[in-house]
């Protein structure tokens, strides 16, 4: 079973335990890597271990989706997905313009299964 | 000719049953995270002073409360708080973190427990209104209030207490765990005309849907 690198980004520690408490139920061979802030996020991205991102909305300084689409810049296949309890339409609407998906707060693990298997589709079809 | 200050009846109701939709939604996103039953009032919609909005809060409760507030703008500006004694906040972030957790790792965490918390219920609630109301509103970031009800809505602050803001609040109790609180928003006056057009469109829009549904 091939696992994946996952970078969490969110200011929020109680969100990023919540997060890994849920990928030690889903995907516990899968590595996290964690940042708290959009730059952190850009750093690791780039330095070019990162398979999946998931990436909160409302942080301080460069929110989520500036975030997504600074990444999709230079990386356009990655599987995305804004991590938020902002459910309106428009954000949601903003993160599927930019090819990501959208996963709710409070989270679920149906909510991330869902969203990691079509990830995990979506890197095995790129695969080399 | 309707008065800026007031609402008329089917306005309250139409703003009662919007804030409704998104406190059930907050109530919703709080169960989760406890993974108890939350019970819920019915949401109450008046326009009061500051003051007195503060007032209602401290009815039932202690006068040391703890808040986590946001405020959004929009088509219309005000603040969201999810509101409750200071004395139960540990509890409830045990209720989050789950109990396996010491009382020094929950104490460590108070802060940013209460913060996400926050973020997430009062988000869910305000995306909710925004979706239903076809607009979109802008949050920042989760705060920390600490004090009694005149800190936490300001009646001292530059807007005074006897400013007129609209205030809906609903109260929540976490039935398993000694856990209650408030879940409030405060909208300023100013922007309560924009509000009206809004709501209205809202009461044109439930007139307009066909009475028979197909499919």
């Amino acid at each position: 079973m091939q696992q994946y690198n996952v970078l969490v980004v969110d200011d929020s520690k109680l969100a990023r335990m919540v997060m890994a408490s849920a990928f030690r139920r889903i995907q516990p061979e899968w590595t996290l890597v964690e940042s708290t802030n959009a730059d952190e996020a850009l750093a690791a991205v780039s330095g070019g271990t990162v398979d999946i991102a998931l990436i909160d909305f409302n942080m301080p300084g460069t929110d989520g989706l500036e975030l997504i689409a600074r990444i999709r810049k230079t990386h356009p296949g990655m599987p995305l997905a804004v991590v938020s309890a902002n459910v309106q339409d428009e954000i949601i609407g903003r993160a599927r313009e930019l090819n990501a998906g959208f996963i709710p707060k409070p989270l679920t693990d149906d909510a991330l299964g869902a969203f990691l298997s079509g990830a995990t589709l979506r890197l095995k079809k790129t695969a080399p | 000719m309707l008065h800026a200050d007031k609402l008329t009846e089917i306005e309250q109701d139409a703003l009662a049953e919007i804030a409704n939709m998104g406190v059930s939604r907050a109530a919703s996103s709080l169960r989760q995270m406890v993974g108890e039953q939350v019970l819920l009032s019915v949401p109450a919609v008046r326009i009061v002073t500051r003051q007195a909005a503060s007032k209602l809060v401290e009815r039932n409760n202690a006068k040391k409360l703890v808040a986590v507030q946001q405020s959004f703008e929009g088509p219309f500006a005000g603040r969201a708080l999810l509101i409750f004694p200071e004395a139960q906040s540990l509890e409830l972030v045990r209720s989050i973190v789950g109990d396996e957790h010491s009382l020094e790792d929950v104490i460590d965490l108070e802060q940013e427990a209460l913060a996400e918390t926050g973020n997430i219920i009062l988000n869910g609630c305000l995306a909710t209104i925004a979706n239903v109301l076809h607009r979109t509103m802008r949050m920042s970031l989760p705060t920390i209030v600490r004090g009694d009800g005149a800190r936490l809505f300001e009646v001292e602050g530059p807007a005074s207490g006897g400013q007129f803001v609209l205030f809906l609040y609903i109260d929540f109790n976490i039935k398993k765990r000694d856990v209650h609180g408030f879940i409030a928003l405060l909208m300023d006056l100013p922007s309560i005309a924009a509000l009206k057009d809004i709501v209205h469109d809202f009461i044109s829009g439930i007139e307009k849907q066909p009475s028979v549904h197909v499919g």
